[in-house]
């Protein structure tokens, strides 16, 4: 059996956190606010947020397998075989795929980071960057070399469990 | 000076303009309130980036954008009926203003049977939603309107018979009549005159309230436009200045409601210890400042309660506010007949 209560003890509890919070916000916004002015002000968003998708253009071998994954299909690859002088004279000619575009449309990416999971040689990375509006939704498509920008500011990988 | 306002159409035209700059500023500025307020009781900072400080502008910003909207009729509306239901709906709004009384001689028309008048005209709005509803060829539109109509019958009567009670106490309909019957000064002998009704008719302004509340359609009686069940029910397909007009309409009714809370339960214009000559300057700002306080409550309930479910509304109604609110007449009237 519950204990009985005076009627409307819960609309009136709710009613005090409410105010009381309201005031909170007003009095001390400083430790209370959970927004900010946002151009005026911005926030830091925690080191391995999920922002942008960021590029290391050394280690992509054009496999293609972010593009095939991609659920929106908003990745465009392209490569090119180049041959390389054998390491000792009479040795193989080495073969190396290299990237002439990898752009991403932001207008389409639906942030769901599948092409970072499928990557087989961690070229992809999540940056915690979220500045990369434009006026014009043609301009989301960000090339190769914006997406090796925003390499900068992706955290160091965590050290590997033991 | 006094001839030219003696005049009736001179003085017409001059109530008609302050009423009619009086509805969108009251709106505007409630509308801001409420903006404001709800950040803070969820620590937000609100709108802050419009109109520099404060973010004052937002709501200018808003209508404009509106403004800018594609006037979209749905192909299977009853056209005439749709682009008329916004414009039903204001003009119980606006007619209410009339027998608002703000101070003495402040009032557009000093009626007779005030009260009767605003809470009849009150329910044109109702009509205006059922219309709207039943134009807009949608089934969100429709169970809207119809839940519409079903609260606000409920609704209704709550209202009505609480009022009854002040009335009775009064012994006029005349808006400003209730003031002054509520109207009391300190003298050498102790309290002379009335009290604010709210003393002994708590119960009639307490089921006033929530009738009200339910009569504006806001939270936690939302059930009409409920944006989780019906999209935006009644208001679903409108888009633009007639999206604005129903807006603008609930603000602005959020304000005529509790004006009419506060002439009828906190004495309206009059306050203790302001002398009675003062009335007429000093009135204006007693109301807006009761009226200040209540359109607080309703916002403060808004953003703490949850939505009633359809039934619990009914029953609400019908098994506690109609039963109480008769209760209350009958004891005000012994009361009346006994001291």
């Amino acid at each position: 059996m519950t204990t009985p209560v005076f009627p409307g003890k819960g609309l009136l509890t709710g009613m005090k956190v409410t105010f009381v919070t309201m005031l909170q916000t007003i009095f001390k916004p400083k430790e209370h606010l959970r927004t900010v002015n946002y151009p005026k002000v911005k926030e830091e968003p925690v080191p391995r947020a999920r922002g942008v998708i960021a590029l290391d253009q050394e280690a992509c071998t054009v496999c293609m397998l972010c593009a095939r994954n991609c659920p929106d299909w908003c990745i465009y690859i392209e490569g090119h075989k180049e041959e390389k002088a054998p390491d000792k004279p009479g040795g193989r000619v080495k073969v190396r795929a290299t990237l002439d575009r990898f752009d991403i449309d932001y207008a389409l990416c639906m942030y769901c980071g599948i092409c970072v999971e499928v990557c087989p040689f961690d070229a992809l990375f999540w940056s915690p960057e979220y500045e990369f509006s434009e006026y014009d939704m043609g301009k989301m498509m960000h090339d190769k070399e914006r997406l090796q920008d925003w390499l900068g500011t992706v955290a160091a990988a965590p050290e590997l469990e033991k | 000076m006094t001839d030219l306002l003696s005049n009736f159409w001179v003085l017409l035209v001059l109530k008609v303009l302050v009423v009619a700059t009086l509805i969108p500023l009251a709106g505007m500025v409630i509308g801001f309130a409420e903006m404001k307020l709800s950040a803070k009781m969820q620590n937000r900072v609100g709108p802050y980036f419009a109109g520099g400080r404060w973010g004052w502008a937002q709501l200018i910003a808003d209508g404009v954008k509106f403004f800018q909207k594609e006037d979209l009729v749905p192909a299977e509306a009853d056209r005439a009926v749709f682009k008329f239901a916004p414009m039903l709906v204001f003009i119980g709004t606006v007619a209410l203003f009339v027998v608002l009384p703000a101070g003495p001689d402040l009032v557009v028309q000093n009626l007779d049977v005030g009260i009767f008048y605003a809470l009849a005209i009150s329910s044109i709005s109702t009509i205006g939603v059922l219309v709207a509803g039943w134009s807009s060829a949608n089934k969100y539109s429709l169970m809207g309107g119809l839940r519409a109509a079903g609260q606000l019958i409920a609704y209704e009567l709550p209202l009505v018979l609480s009022v009854v009670g002040v009335v009775v106490m009064a012994g006029t309909m005349s808006l400003n009549g209730i003031v002054e019957a509520q109207a009391g000064w300190l003298s050498e002998t102790g309290w002379q005159g009335g009290l604010p009704f709210v003393i002994p008719q708590l119960l009639g302004f307490v089921i006033f309230m929530i009738a009200a509340l339910a009569e504006l359609s806001r939270i936690p009686f939302d059930m009409p436009i409920a944006e989780s069940e019906l999209v935006m029910g009644y208001v679903t397909e409108y888009s633009g200045f007639r999206f604005l007009f129903f807006f603008l309409a609930e603000f602005a009714n959020m304000f005529s409601m509790s004006a009419i809370a506060a002439t009828l339960f906190l004495g309206g214009y009059w306050a203790p210890f302001v002398p009675a000559d003062m009335l007429n300057w000093a009135g204006p700002a007693i109301l807006a400042a009761k009226v200040g306080a209540l359109v607080f409550l309703m916002i403060w309930f808004r953003w703490t309660f949850p939505r009633f479910r359809e039934d619990q509304l009914q029953s609400l109604a019908w098994k506690w506010l109609i039963p109480l609110s008769l209760l209350n007449i009958v004891l005000t009237g012994i009361f009346k007949v006994a001291f």
